[in-house]
């Protein structure tokens, strides 16, 4: 095990997965010689060459199309989309493309992308450079989708991304590149000192499509994604009661068995997400827990997400979920 | 696969920088094209075809002896080039007060206009001045020619409570109405095809108004600029496009933007008149964006520009150059710089002496000064006051919805 944060952890991920198998490649805006402008692949090119490592020309498009057209012909392609917010040119390729080929051609061809991408607010980013769009992906058939949230299941979950023959879209919490974040802007910890900042080295992978019970408990089942599973434990803290978080690391396909059965031990749910709460993830969760879980269920199942409106710069930390709307939901909860 | 490795061909091409940290830059000395190299086509007769020299060559007005000549002289007077001198000064002061304020915390996020600043001052000179700007992050500039208040941009670069667009963007985002000046979105690329539309409008209404855009040389391999072209081709709109070529997107040199050497004839198999500008020479941009306008004026339709520049600055203040290129290149560059190119041949000329550019520079960086500090009193980065959080809700749609309205009582801001 050795100390990481988020960005060594892939870094770390990339670099074995180069090492382990001939025909990944690693490619994007500003990946090769300069490392990403988070510095997610830094030094890979000089290890691996420049064919292995690259920059692209910046066209979000293009580069979802070489990819499918590299994964379609033996390689194991991932790219990397600077900001989550710019994947929107690359929407076609990957919703109409990507996703569906091994459908379209009854199983004859597919293309196992990885597509990493940072995501979410809390870096005084505005519009641009702060959304979560995970929920404009899972409504796709034929993507996976992973939401990870720490140094560990960064490296953990990317490994299995590359090596999943289906493509899959990889958010990454630009937030906790660093440290985790609990919601408090002027109190910003780093990794160090952190359980789940301790990594193997190597070689590393942890299973897709299985949440994560990140705190036990049995008043309430409080389920989130990325860094807002770290601001949901703070906001279980503050509410004192005695909540289960589940973080549930990949979204498509979720592990709903997880979900269900914690559910159905505490009767009570509350779902965190920084996206948009109208057709946010968070929306599809709720649907198939009260289908699943409706004769448990002893309150309305609360969701804490940002506002139906686009991502401010100035006022975000009035936008993203707070500890304490989360614990005002856990207790909500508690009052019927 | 590797070079020495199983073979010594690389499997395909992955462009290298000509330059990185500790290389000696070298651009193979001053330019090789002169004022007077090239013809000046009549605006509203040409075609395409006979721009072909000018999309491969390089269209100067100013010599590497600081004096003007050749065809594209737009024959300013001198009151025209000191306002020109003085708008560039303006715009590079206001951005080192900027950078530093953001140096010392006092501003979120910056981008400078460093090495640029002929761009966005001398073509919107040339225009009129109704005529709608289309800008990317980098030609804020503009407003400084359409007169637009310092103390309003810098509220909007803090977020504070006098923001016109409320805090809702990064700094530098700037939206003026009032100046026909389009608000800024950090997606790049998208306004130079949604600037074809504006001036499809233009067209639609009979409006004498030309729209000008510009995205750079990383930007052209966007789908965007491609579409812009094509629509603008077709349409024949009046919208002047132009890619800013200033060698460097973030860390990925132009070599990776295109395969091939030159970004303005690319308009040529567009079917769109061409010119590739020397970028750091006021009258030779003004000169091209004039003649541009008057083919937009006359119902011909577009003119593609590369403006040949180098990004003298970061990228924004989160970019550190120095990892990705040597740290004195943008000296090496023989384009030299747009502000003492200009100030050298006013005093060549005998309109402007070394005195007066040191008290106007004083003069200007204390208005900045003034301005920043009359900024914060409606509110500074640290302490605010900022818009209130209400307007999180406000402007999303014409009206507020039900479901948005719900969320703002429950927020209870």
């Amino acid at each position: 095990m050795t100390e990481m944060n988020m960005i060594q952890s892939l870094n770390s991920a990339l670099d074995s997965l180069l090492d382990k198998h001939d025909n990944v490649v690693i490619f994007g805006e500003d990946v090769g010689y300069f490392g990403g402008v988070f510095r997610v692949t830094s030094g890979l090119q000089e290890k691996h060459g420049k064919h292995r490592v690259f920059d692209a020309p910046l066209a979000e498009g293009g580069i979802a199309a070489i990819a499918f057209g590299m994964g379609l012909n033996g390689l194991r392609p991932v790219a990397e989309i600077q900001f989550a917010d710019y994947i929107f040119p690359a929407y076609d390729q990957i919703v109409n493309e990507i996703a569906k080929l091994r459908h379209r051609s009854g199983g004859e061809f597919s293309t196992p992308v990885t597509i990493r991408t940072p995501a979410g607010g809390g870096i005084k980013g505005g519009h641009h450079h702060s959304q979560s769009p995970e929920a404009q992906f899972t409504h796709t058939p034929g993507l996976k989708v992973v939401y990870c949230s720490n140094p560990r299941n960064a490296k953990g979950l990317l490994t299995s991304a590359i090596e999943c023959n289906d493509p899959v879209i990889f958010f990454e919490p630009k937030r906790c590149y660093r440290g985790p974040f609990y919601g408090d802007p002027h109190n910003v910890p780093t990794w160090k000192g952190h359980e789940d900042g301790d990594v193997p080295e190597g070689y590393y992978a942890l299973p897709l499509e299985e949440a994560r019970v990140v705190r036990e408990g049995s008043a309430c089942t409080v389920i989130s994604w990325g860094t807002m599973v770290h601001v949901a434990q703070k906001g279980i803290e503050e509410s004192g009661i005695d909540a289960e978080l589940i973080d549930l690391q990949t979204l498509l396909p979720w592990d709903r068995d997880t979900v269900v059965n914690s559910v159905n031990k505490t009767g009570r749910c509350v779902i965190v997400h920084e996206a948009p709460k109208t057709s946010g993830f968070g929306a599809e969760m709720s649907a198939s827990i009260q289908e699943r879980c409706f004769w448990h269920l002893e309150a309305p199942i609360e969701r804490v997400t940002g506002w139906d409106t686009p991502f401010p710069h100035t006022t975000e930390w009035d936008y993203l979920p707070s500890p304490g709307r989360i614990a005002a939901a856990i207790k909500k909860t508690q009052e019927v | 696969m590797t070079e020495g490795g199983k073979g010594t061909m690389e499997p395909y091409t992955v462009p290298t920088a000509p330059f990185r940290p500790g290389d000696e830059a070298d651009f193979g000395g001053p330019w090789k094209e002169q004022p007077g190299d090239l013809s000046r086509p009549d605006p509203v007769t040409c075609e395409a075809s006979e721009t072909h020299d000018h999309a491969h060559g390089l269209v100067r007005v100013l010599g590497d002896d600081d004096t003007a000549s050749g065809a594209w002289n737009p024959e300013l007077d001198a009151e025209t080039l000191i306002k020109g001198l003085e708008l560039m000064m303006r715009l590079r002061i206001f951005d080192d007060r900027m950078i530093k304020m953001q140096r010392t915390g006092k501003l979120s996020f910056y981008m400078r206009s460093l090495g640029e600043e002929a761009i966005a001052i001398a073509q919107t000179m040339a225009l009129d001045d109704t005529d709608w700007i289309f800008p990317s992050y980098r030609q804020p500039g503009a407003q400084f020619v359409r007169g637009r208040d310092m103390v309003s941009m810098i509220c909007h670069c803090i977020g504070n409570t006098e923001d016109n667009i409320r805090g809702r963007q990064m700094p530098v985002h700037y939206s003026w109405k009032e100046g026909y000046f389009i608000s800024i979105s950090s997606p790049v690329g998208t306004q130079f095809s949604q600037a074809v539309g504006v001036a499809m409008a233009s067209a639609y209404k009979g409006d004498d108004q030309a729209t000008i855009t510009w995205v750079g040389d990383g930007t052209s391999a966007q789908g965007d600029y491609h579409y812009g072209l094509n629509f603008a081709s077709v349409f024949k709109p009046p919208v002047i496009l132009n890619v800013v070529n200033n060698q460097w997107a973030i860390s990925t040199h132009r070599n990776v933007a295109t395969g091939g050497e030159n970004f303005a004839a690319r308009g040529l198999a567009y079917g769109i008149p061409s010119f590739r500008v020397d970028g750091n020479d006021f009258l030779a941009l003004y000169s091209v964006t004039k003649w541009a306008r008057e083919r937009a004026r006359a119902g011909k339709g577009a003119t593609h520009i590369e403006v040949y520049t180098y990004r003298a600055g970061g990228h924004s203040s989160s970019d550190d150059p120095s990892i990705y290129r040597p740290g004195d290149e943008s000296e090496c560059w023989p384009g030299g710089d747009p502000v003492d190119r200009l100030k050298k041949h006013l005093i060549e000329i005998g309109a402007w002496t070394e005195k007066k550019d040191e008290k106007l520079a004083q003069q200007i960086d204390d208005e900045v000064m003034a301005a920043y500090k009359e900024a914060c009193t409606f509110g500074d980065l640290a302490n605010g006051p900022y818009p209130p959080a209400s307007t999180i809700f406000t402007e999303v749609y014409e009206t507020v919805p039900w479901h948005v309205q719900e969320q703002r009582e429950e927020l209870g801001k």
